[in-house]
């Protein structure tokens, strides 16, 4: 039973919140209807035999997909940030790090400013503290007061 | 008339899937997170369940992008492993109860809950990661499975109040079915982890064991907290969470915790599991130990 009638939540505002956290591209619709073709290229990696294609020409495989020129090089380049940038989802570009036999952890990794072993230390003593990293515009508010300089 | 007896909560990190396929789960990395689990193990062996209701979500395995279900309900008879790129994991086929199901899926659609049916599909780690985590490595799983999955990747999810009450309409659809069954419901997935960006690590262990207390006793509060909060306070990823509401929400006003366990770091992920009883006087106890206790308290 529900006690409280759930506020309706107003849509634009919704998003505009994911935009204030730091380091982190939420999956929007936005980002899903501009990286469709490049999540759908990354699931068809789940066939052998689309792998074994993918690895024998890598660039010829990516033209066969309906993908601009900007995330054909992401996926070559591997830069998974640009790649979350131009709509591509963690857990599909999951199977791209499978097809290069990377750890998922590994993959993570290269999307922070630490390498693997640093990554993984990080993860051993307790993982990223949410301290300092939960809003854009509080660190700008707080870095204001206390004049620390802008970020 | 059958009836939830028990809400289990927990992680279901495809590494933990290698760990038991591989026969690693005793070492140094990830014994301390198989021990905790070894209470649960004794305990389903003593409630015997014979269906889980288990809520988990698909992670790019049987949905691509071309269909995004809110809400789907599997009414097929058997589901196997899915080839997630390493191959299938060995575990034995998941048996379905397509009646019970399909009286769910009927009932939640005259509830006003939307559902989408599946009758075939492979289920991947989000599903399979918990039956082993609860159940060890059987050469066929103890129990039939009535996968629900939520989807949890494209933005927006579900509210947590709408995976809450859900649950309710879910247990009220169990309560109506005729026949005598001991069914659980599971919610899995969290806890905090990020697994994307430069902010990908990110673990809470304050808020994450703030959930684990909601999870507990009479309060419903934790159905409020809107998506925002799951994504700054626990990561991108830590929005699975939602999925542990839909078994709370299932298991009726009040609850006591029978189990708690909760360790860092499994990969990228903080490990979660609570195993919980309806606490409304229903007398639930399957194992015959703790009736007793379970009517004083009333
Ligand atoms: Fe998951």
């Amino acid at each position: 039973m529900i006690t409280e009638d759930p506020k309706h939540q107003d849509i634009h505002e919704y998003l505009a919140e994911f935009e204030d956290i730091p380091g982190t591209r939420v999956y929007t619709a936005a980002r899903a209807r501009k990286g469709y073709h490049m999540n759908q290229f990354a699931m068809s990696l789940m066939k052998d035999e689309n792998r074994a294609r993918f690895k024998a020409d890598e660039r010829a495989y990516l033209d066969e997909w309906p993908l601009n020129e900007e995330q054909k090089e992401a996926l070559l380049a591997r830069d998974y940030n640009r790649c979350l940038d131009l709509g591509g989802n963690v857990y599909f570009l999951a199977k791209l790090f499978s097809t290069d036999g990377i750890p998922f952890a590994e993959a993570v990794s290269t999307m922070t400013d630490m390498s693997f072993p640093e990554y993984r230390e990080m993860m051993m003593n307790g993982g990223r503290s949410p301290e300092g990293v939960r809003s854009i515009r509080a660190n700008a508010a707080s870095s204001g007061e206390t004049n620390e300089g802008a970020r | 008339m059958a009836r939830i007896t028990a809400g289990v909560a927990s992680s279901h990190v495809p590494l933990l899937g290698v760990a038991s396929d591989f026969d690693k789960d005793r070492d140094d990395y990830f014994g301390p997170i198989f021990a905790g689990y070894d209470w649960t193990r004794e305990w389903e062996k003593a409630e015997k369940p014979d269906v889980i209701i288990l809520v988990y979500n698909d992670h790019a395995s049987a949905f691509d992008m071309k269909i995004i279900p809110t809400f789907a309900i599997g009414c097929g008879e058997r589901y196997k492993s899915a080839d997630e790129g390493w191959g299938p994991r060995p575990v034995p086929d998941v048996e379905g109860h397509p009646d019970l199901a399909w009286h769910i899926a009927q009932s939640l659609v005259l509830d006003e809950f939307d559902m989408t049916i599946i009758n075939e599909m492979d289920v991947d780690h989000g599903l399979t990661v918990p039956l082993s985590m609860m159940f060890g490595k059987p050469d066929a799983w103890p129990c039939k499975v009535v996968p629900l999955a939520v989807n949890v990747v494209t933005y927006p999810p579900p509210s947590g109040n709408r995976c809450w009450a859900l649950g309710e309409a879910i247990a009220k659809a169990v309560d109506s079915f005729p026949e005598d069954l001991n069914v659980q419901i599971w919610g899995t997935g969290g806890m905090s982890h990020q697994l994307q960006g430069p902010r990908a690590g990110l673990i809470n262990k304050e808020w994450d064991n703030m959930f684990l207390d909601g999870l507990i006793g009479d309060s419903d509060h934790l159905r409020r907290i809107p998506h925002i909060e799951y994504l700054r306070e626990t990561g991108s990823e830590g929005i699975e969470m939602v999925m542990w509401l839909v078994m709370r929400g299932a298991l009726g006003k009040k609850t006591r915790a029978l189990h708690r366990h909760y360790h860092v770091p499994c990969s990228n992920t903080a490990i979660g599991h609570m195993v919980l009883r309806p606490d409304n006087g229903e007398g639930l106890d399957m194992t015959g130990s703790e009736t007793v206790s379970a009517i004083a308290a009333e």
